[in-house]
């Protein structure tokens, strides 16, 4: 199934469909993570894989597009069309070579499963306190990498928004939209479907948030799921009702806060006297000052990347509307 | 055959990988390249996931008379590797959209004659 959608990618011109088939992939490989065994995994990569990064590739889409060239066949040297090839193959059939000294998949002896991996399994149930054990990786034992990653993020959207101007820039038109769908508003279906289903996408982004101890979820997931729900809503009622619920400038404070309540924390277990980012001096005893930490830490990282996914969003199709009414202009 | 069983997940894996590697390095698209990219990377997420299963684990979620759980470890640095990819995906996407607009184009072939004719 991945391979075939994976191939599909490389023949097919057209990149409306490629895209397409890149969502559908991501789904098939959400599953896939489900199968083994990793739902926090498969719940992230269902909100981004299918929802929002075909979303971000459509919107440049329709900022760039065309149809991918067909070169015409006889410019096509053997240098540009077999050349590729050869090096795939090559460098394909030596990771094969290397395969036949991995140890088997889901060998209880591989070498993944006997360092640190059984500590956090027996240990953290005494320690931290929170049956997800992902959970408690991510925001405690781990608390610096994903600190790290929240930078990240939050740097890219710094990136981008550098790239395209700031968020305001392009909030002058009401539609995200191709030129063939400008009639989305119309859609009376649509609307009262969506109408519906915002409101649950949002408070099962809570429940994913708030419930991530004890259920596959957590911070990630949820931002992403709540940046979902908004940006549907974007799509249908416009991206200036949008704007009305949530302002630019609300955007740049939450990623900011964001950010900073996750710092702050380990800047606050500073101050009690514990180590950077060591929540156990953050409440009565050591577990809940566990539970405590990993609260705050996740709520950051859920607004966070609540905010950045949003804002990217919006920048994006904010500068689709921009552009179309240049074009208009120019027509007149 | 216990072979090929058992190292099924690694070859669908490299054969992942080498599809997207060649979109990258063939196509001429730049969204095609982006493309690529994120195949290979999700190649990447399967390796680790694959790595973290463990025979007849379930999910890592303690729970009362399960004794063998998956890695949690490779769960972690996917799941966090999944949100700065597409966050690394859009400035990708956003560079196009500004290519596009000084060049006009988004094809490679393109982009290099007007470079040439400068």
């Amino acid at each position: 199934m991945l391979l075939v959608t994976a191939l599909g990618a490389v023949f097919i011109r057209d990149l409306f469909a490629v895209i397409m088939l890149f969502g559908i992939y991501s789904l098939v490989s959400a599953g896939f993570f489900l199968d083994l065994s990793a739902p926090d995994v498969a719940l992230t990569e269902a909100a981004i894989g299918a929802g929002v990064a075909p979303l971000l590739m459509l919107a440049t889409l329709a900022l760039t597009r065309e149809k991918t060239t067909p070169q015409p066949r006889a410019k096509r040297s053997i240098h540009t069309s077999l050349l590729p090839i050869l090096v795939v193959t090559m460098t394909g059939a030596a990771l094969v070579y290397a395969t036949f000294d991995m140890p088997f998949i889901a060998d209880p002896a591989g070498p993944a499963h006997n360092h640190v991996a059984p500590r956090y399994l027996q240990a953290s149930g005494a320690e931290i306190g929170i049956p997800n054990v992902v959970t408690s990786v991510l925001a405690s034992y781990r608390g610096f990498d994903t600190l790290g990653e929240v930078f990240v993020i939050f740097t890219a959207e710094i990136g981008v928004l550098s790239l395209l101007g700031f968020l305001a820039d392009g909030s002058g038109r009401q539609y995200w939209q191709f030129e063939d769908t400008a009639n989305l508003r119309r859609h009376n279906i649509l609307h009262v479907v969506s109408k519906a289903l915002i409101p649950v996408i949002l408070i099962y982004a809570f429940y994913v948030q708030f419930h991530g101890d004890y259920s596959p979820g957590g911070g990630f997931q949820a931002g992403v799921l709540f940046a979902a729900g908004f940006i549907l809503y974007a799509m249908i009622f416009g991206l200036q009702a949008a704007y009305r619920v949530v302002s630019p400038t609300a955007l740049y404070w939450a990623m900011a806060i964001g950010v900073l309540l996750y710092g702050g924390t380990g800047v606050a277990s500073l101050l009690l006297g514990g180590n950077y980012l060591d929540y156990n001096v953050l409440g009565s005893d050591a577990v809940h000052g566990q539970h405590n930490g990993i609260l705050i830490v996740e709520l950051g990282v859920g607004i966070c990347v609540a905010a950045v996914m949003m804002s990217v969003f919006f920048k994006f199709s904010g500068r689709t509307a921009h552009f179309y009414d240049d074009r208009r202009e120019v027509r007149k | 055959m216990t072979t090929v069983l058992g190292l099924y997940n690694y070859w669908i894996v490299i054969a992942l990988m080498m599809i997207g590697f060649y979109v990258v390095i063939a196509a001429s698209n730049l969204i095609k390249k982006i493309i690529g990219l994120n195949i290979f990377q999700t190649s990447v997420f399967i390796l680790y996931i694959s790595i973290g299963m463990r025979e007849g684990g379930a999910a890592p979620i303690l729970k009362e008379g399960v004794e063998v759980y998956a890695n949690p470890l490779p769960h972690v640095l996917i799941l966090t590797a999944i949100v700065v990819g597409v966050a690394t995906t859009a400035l990708g996407l956003s560079l196009i959209v500004r290519i596009k607009e000084a060049y006009g184009s988004i094809e490679e072939d393109d982009i290099a004659e007007k470079d040439g004719s400068l």
